[in-house]
């Protein structure tokens, strides 16, 4: 029978729909797995409470572990939870090195409250590591993400909006 | 009365409404970046929306989910406050109507974060950081826009002076909101009616725009009373699971 960290790395195996450089624990949007004689259970949380990828990402999540859950005869349940939020916070060091090489700008601490007060420290550019970046939009390609462009090497490049 | 399911039913719309107007900016934002801002900010407030709907169908207990509550009630059914459904507009227009809005939402959100109902708390502690978000975007725009050329200032103007009045809906106190925030589930939106003035005058200094002194205020939202502009909306909304009910995406 799997233990729970065995289950947790089952979905360390599960990408993250929209940015596949992560898994779903990476991201932080699994938080936490049980697991009785009888049952699976599963929590994960939303980037955003709008993400619309949150319904692939169950069904990714049940899709991979329905077999092992099967052979062990146990149910599978995923639930959505919202506490406690999930903040920049949850991604890890080496998640965020992740997202560089993937040419997405890692966030930095939400502790720093200059990330909403508009005075973000300076955001490096992933392709050409230049500080000398400017924020385009807000909003970007995804509910969690920024549009900056790089002044030196006039890349434009997704960056993690930091909450 | 259920006041709990009448209270949440006012988170709900408010988000429901607002969020399925911005979505209607897809494709007419002045600007591909704004285009974007404004439906991420939209889908945003749907997220919010479910959430709040799906905690109200449990508190009425008849069995109705966020689906039932968004789609199958009529215009006196809803409770958003009056600003919500006010037209986009022109970008100005919107970009008014948010500001009001993204003030309320972040102190709403603050004050809910420390309601006795566990759940509502977890939504509102996720919520609070995409409006202050939110705010930080519509906020800028006022600036950028009062504080920029003499016609967007005085375009500004004009839908700061048509919205305020509207905003007074944000503040109704009730028999529900008095339960709500007797209670420690809920807030009285009057107890942070000052700090969302403080915020408007603020913005309004920096703005170089003149806040109108008496506003003669619009309220009925909360009760059911609604303008035109609603039945429009909720008839778009709603059309395709009326028409086919059991309808699957």
């Amino acid at each position: 029978m799997r233990s729970a960290d065995d289950w947790l790395a089952l979905l360390q195996t599960v990408p993250d729909p929209e940015i596949p450089v992560l898994n779903v624990v990476e991201m932080g949007i699994v938080r936490g797995v049980d697991t009785t004689d009888s049952a699976v259970d599963v929590r994960i949380t939303p980037t955003y409470m709008g993400c619309p990828a949150m319904d692939a990402i169950a069904d990714d999540i049940r899709a991979t572990l329905s077999p092992f859950a099967k052979e062990e005869s146990k149910e599978l349940r995923v639930e959505l939870v919202y506490a406690p939020a999930w903040t920049t916070d949850w991604l890890s060091e080496e998640a965020k090195a992740k997202l560089e090489a993937y040419g997405i700008a890692p966030p930095g601490k939400t502790t720093d409250k200059r990330a909403l007060s508009g005075d973000a420290p300076s955001v490096r550019c992933p392709k050409c590591k230049s500080n000398a970046t400017e924020l385009v939009s807000l909003f970007g390609s995804t509910a969690c993400k920024a549009h900056y462009r790089c002044n030196d090497c006039a890349e434009p490049f997704d960056h993690f909006k930091c909450i | 009365m259920n006041a709990r399911f009448e209270y949440l039913l006012r988170l709900g719309d408010d988000a429901l409404i607002l969020g399925q107007q911005l979505g209607l900016w897809t494709g007419h934002g002045p600007v591909l970046e704004e285009d974007i801002a404004l439906t991420n900010i939209g889908l945003d407030q749907v997220g919010q929306a479910r959430a709040w709907l799906t905690l109200a169908g449990k508190a009425e207990g008849a069995g109705r989910d966020e689906d039932k509550l968004a789609y199958f009630r009529d215009q006196s059914g809803f409770r958003n406050a009056l600003l919500c459904e006010r037209p986009n507009g022109h970008f100005g227009d919107t970009i008014v109507r948010q500001f009001l809005f993204d003030a309320y939402a972040v102190c709403l959100h603050a004050a809910l974060s420390g309601s006795s109902d566990a759940e509502m708390a977890a939504i509102a502690r996720k919520s609070a950081k995409e409006s202050a978000y939110h705010l930080r975007h519509s906020r800028a725009w006022m600036v950028r826009l009062g504080d920029g050329t003499e016609e967007s200032h005085t375009k500004v103007q004009q839908s700061l002076n048509d919205l305020l009045p509207y905003a007074g809906d944000l503040f109704h106190s009730d028999a529900v909101t008095e339960q709500a925030a007797g209670e420690g589930w809920g807030a009285d939106p009057a107890a942070f009616r000052p700090a969302w003035d403080t915020a408007v005058d603020e913005m309004c200094a920096e703005a170089c725009l003149t806040r109108p002194e008496s506003v003669p205020e619009q309220v009925g939202g909360r009760e059911g009373r609604h303008t035109e502009q609603l039945s429009f909306l909720l008839a778009e909304m709603q059309v395709l699971p009326r028409t086919y009910p059991d309808a699957q995406w």
